[in-house]
């Protein structure tokens, strides 16, 4: 369909795309490292339920609750901000890292002559 | 929507870890044959992009929060296979890392929000993409009702878990009604994101949604492999 066109532009499609995902990026570094500080604290929806029905006392505590990003903040951080954001900056970086080779390793196809 | 450890038991937990990694499995093998190098760089973004946006709980009623769960969005805009990977990319990382979703609690999450969540959102998006007119605008109306729906689903999937394996006593039925009512509600949150962000992406790059993609390419001749 745009086969066509895309020949002919080929060189612009580069840095459209790499605009994308590079805004993309930068708009969950700042929700994760900027707007999160500003998330309601309130129980979610589940542990709502499990207080106001009397489950949330069969809740065990993370076997890693005294880890370093425990709760999305970064033990050693005292000011509440700078440890939810920077948490969420290291969230953000990590799962990109994984999901970026992951995804790149799946979508990898086997050259023909190699089967 | 994270389980903690500890509501669930351990036997009824190995069945559903057993379920999630059959259900990511079956997504690696389908996500293989679908993505392709294009396609690949946005399932790595939209995983990126859950993870940072189910960081911002959303208030729903009084003293209650909810946030994106992000299945049918990822589906929307990559297909469900990738999608079901991303979540589980998302939960493993928010389970090991942040401490959110007990670790013996994994396999129920993944579940919930990673193959239920993203299929029942994608059954509901593929039955409006059908019904409603071929444009861009149904396409993100039909992404946001997926959503809508895709987060009671998940919470069905909690309450089937805890009938199977409560260690606590309380009634089935009234978890069922508490977790249907509540996240119908978070619900309306999750339709908002998923139906902005898909339009959004369609505004920019239509030619990576696979929802739309998919759709006005209905009639391309694939070869058999």
């Amino acid at each position: 369909m745009d086969g066509k066109t895309m020949s002919r532009n080929w060189r612009f499609e580069v840095p459209t795309n790499r605009k994308f995902y590079i805004s993309g990026f930068i708009l969950s570094l700042f929700l994760a490292g900027v707007v999160s500080f500003y998330a309601s604290s309130s129980p979610d929806g589940l542990e709502k339920v499990a207080e106001d029905i009397g489950f949330i006392e069969t809740a065990k505590d993370h076997s890693n609750a005294g880890g370093a990003l425990a709760d999305y903040g970064v033990k050693g951080i005292e000011n509440e901000r700078a440890s939810v954001g920077v948490a969420g900056v290291i969230g953000v970086i990590g799962t990109a890292v994984v999901a970026g080779i992951g995804f790149k390793l799946i979508a990898r196809k086997p050259k023909k002559d190699d089967n | 929507m994270h389980i903690p450890d500890g509501f669930i038991d351990v036997q009824t937990s190995a069945i559903f870890a057993g379920l999630a990694a059959a259900g990511v499995a079956t997504a690696l093998k389908g996500a293989r044959t679908q993505l392709d190098e294009k396609t690949a760089p946005l399932a790595g973004l939209t995983a990126v992009f859950i993870f940072a946006v189910q960081m911002l709980n959303f208030p729903v009623v009084a003293g209650t929060s909810g946030h994106l769960l992000g299945g049918a969005l990822a589906a929307v805009l990559v297909g469900p296979w990738a999608a079901t990977l991303a979540l589980a990319v998302v939960l493993l990382m928010q389970g090991f890392l942040f401490a959110d979703g007990g670790l013996t609690a994994i396999g129920l999450n993944v579940f919930n929000m990673g193959v239920l969540g993203v299929w029942a959102g994608y059954g509901v998006f593929l039955f409006l993409r059908k019904v409603l007119p071929k444009n861009k605008s149904s396409i993100s109306l039909a992404a946001a009702l997926a959503g809508l729906l895709s987060v009671p689903a998940a919470a069905v999937g909690f309450t089937i878990q805890y009938a199977m394996g409560a260690t606590a006593t309380f009634s089935t039925s009234a978890v069922l009604s508490a977790m249907v009512g509540t996240h119908v509600l978070i619900g309306i949150g999750e339709a908002l994101i998923t139906g902005l962000t898909v339009s959004a992406v369609l505004a920019s790059r239509s030619d990576l949604v696979y929802g739309w993609k998919n759709n006005v390419q209905k009639l391309e001749i694939r070869s058999a492999n």
